[in-house]
């Protein structure tokens, strides 16, 4: 194909994500619009499978019947959410064993805030009050991001992570609501998960080298300064109605720009964590590898047998 | 209160309490994300059934308790589960293994049940039913994929089978309260289901290549309270909340 004839390809193809098209598997799409998919679509499905692991570490401590059953679905809603972000990135020709020897050499990142250890039951709460509820801001505008399979996930991602910030919302206030020592423990993880949080929203926009031609190709509709202050705007008042203080003490209501002003992150501490270096990014690799080093023989055996299987039916055809 | 009802419900749910917890165990660690899936939803399946048990045992008890302190507040001889559920996720062989000599006899059982005149554990019966045939085909069809698949597979299934074959012949000893309930009509004669129980497993493990077992030596315990050295650790887990905050809601 000419240079040319390229270009027009790209241009007709920039017109029909400007109409609010949808872009499918099967249509022409600029190499570089597949990459950042795939990169972006594996990330996201790789931090639903890395962020099942926090919240299994509670599934047989959970303090009630109720309560395990509800971080039972929710960690296998996770699980789901990953199956169907791999399936839908696998639609740009890559496959899912690709995608998890990315995840597993470090070449694919995932989301940061999964590498911080999940102490008491409290964390459970704040996971899906603070975690959910950051991914939720992030997420809600790819239900109209331009590239078809992921939009559509996205519906039904969103449906299930807006249940699961609830849910996380009423562990904190059950928590808030009951004996001292309970509440201290719900202020305490809140202490813990607020700034990751917040960082979680990803870098300052100087700092963020995707946002331009994310933002074209729909794949971002607000920058992250946005998105975080958004965040900020609606999880203080939260707070406040659970009793507890956001461990921010620079934290004020602006009433010009009808926002809250909030204190410096520590981005040291960001980059440290996505470079590699928190608190728990060695042991939830390291849990990822051993599982699927360890399964290699579970999967072999289903080949095996499914080829058997094939064969047999053959014969009998025959 | 009926105490061998109590005590009945108590040895149905014990078993799914314990099965559920080591599944649970095992979530994000599956050898792929279908099966971990499978065995998440398999524990949920589980768990849901103990929250139904235990909130007609609460009800029965009607002394205050709660789903969850029958659940969570007993001493480890107080348990009524089989040893075979409380085996270790050695591998997915032994889970795999362990899961479908269970599902075997839970799928035998719970069809018995259902026609009790217990119109409570009926109901309760006839809603485990349907997830327990499926927990049944996924168990059996992982002994067939690991006995049937490669040398290796078939050499940890078999190993598997061979260690937990110990624990089945308890699934059929008749406690003081099932023979109690027999008679009043609620429950069932477990040792009836005995026969039909080892033709159906002996199918399905032929048909995996895999050998049964001829021993004759069996372990018992779990009805009576005396459990494996697991069980400890498996209970300081399920009730480190309940003990570490006693008093609380969550």
């Amino acid at each position: 194909m000419s240079e040319e004839q390229i270009r027009s390809l790209e241009r007709q193809f920039e017109a029909r994500i400007a109409r609010d098209e949808k872009i499918e598997p099967k249509d022409w799409m600029p190499e570089k619009y597949r990459q950042t998919h795939i990169r972006q679509m594996s990330q996201h499905a790789h931090s639903e499978i890395v962020g099942m692991l926090p919240e299994a570490n509670w599934i047989t401590r959970a303090p009630s019947l109720r309560r395990k059953v509800a971080l039972l679905a929710k960690v296998q809603d996770e699980a789901g959410h990953g199956l169907y972000l791999y399936s839908a990135a696998e639609t740009l020709g890559i496959s899912r064993e690709e995608m998890y020897e990315q995840l597993h050499t470090g070449k694919a990142k995932y989301s940061s805030i999964f590498n911080y250890p999940t102490l008491t039951w409290a964390d459970m709460g704040a996971i899906g009050w603070l975690v959910d509820g950051a991914a939720i801001i992030n997420q809600v505008p790819l239900c109209n991001t331009s590239f078809g399979p992921y939009a559509r996930a996205m519906v039904r991602v969103c449906k299930e992570e807006s249940f699961h910030q609830r849910q996380g919302y009423e562990i904190m206030l059950k928590l808030c609501n009951g004996t001292p020592e309970q509440k201290d423990m719900a202020q305490d993880a809140l202490n813990r998960w607020w700034w990751p949080s917040l960082m979680m929203l990803g870098p300052t926009d100087e700092a963020s080298v995707h946002t331009e031609q994310s933002m074209k190709w729909k794949l971002k509709r607000k920058t992250n300064d946005e998105l975080r202050q958004q965040f900020i705007d609606q999880t203080v008042p939260q707070a406040d109605i659970l009793g507890l203080t956001i461990p921010d003490p620079d934290l004020k209501w602006n009433e010009e720009r009808g926002s809250y002003d909030f204190g410096v992150i520590n981005w040291d501490e960001f980059w440290q964590v996505v470079k590699g270096h928190g608190p728990m990014n060695k042991e939830r690799m390291k849990a990822r590898v051993n599982a699927w080093e360890g399964g290699e023989w579970v999967r072999d055996a289903a080949m095996a047998f499914a080829e058997k299987q094939r064969e047999r039916r053959e014969k009998q055809v025959v | 209160m009926n105490n061998n009802l109590y005590n009945y419900i108590l040895g149905i749910a014990d078993n799914s309490l314990i099965l559920g917890q080591r599944l649970g165990e095992l979530t994000g660690h599956g050898p792929s994300l279908e099966t971990d899936i499978a065995c998440t939803n398999i524990s949920l399946d589980l768990f849901g059934q103990v929250r139904s048990y235990f909130q007609y045992a609460a009800k029965l008890a009607n002394d205050g308790r709660t789903e969850d302190d029958i659940a969570m507040l007993r001493k480890e001889n107080e348990y009524r589960n089989v040893l075979l559920v409380e085996q270790p996720n050695t591998n997915f062989a032994y889970t795999i293994g362990r899961q479908f000599l269970f599902d075997v006899y839970h799928l035998a059982f719970l069809t018995e049940l259902e026609k009790s005149k217990d119109l409570t554990l009926s109901a309760i019966a006839k809603k485990c039913i349907k997830e327990v045939r499926y927990h049944e085909r996924f168990s059996s069809d992982w002994v067939k994929r690991l006995g049937d698949g490669t040398e290796e597979s078939n050499k940890k299934m078999q190993e598997s089978i061979d260690d937990l074959w110990t624990y089945t012949d308890e699934l059929f000893h008749q406690t003081e309260a099932d023979k109690a309930m027999v008679l009043e009509g609620i429950g069932l004669d477990i040792t009836q289901l005995k026969q039909a129980y080892y033709a159906k497993v002996t199918d399905f493990l032929e048909e995996a290549t895999l050998k049964v077992p001829d021993s004759k030596y069996f372990q018992k315990g779990g009805k009576k309270g005396i459990h494996a050295e697991h069980m400890g650790y498996i209970l300081a887990e399920l009730q480190f909340m309940q003990r570490a905050y006693p008093n609380m809601e969550w």
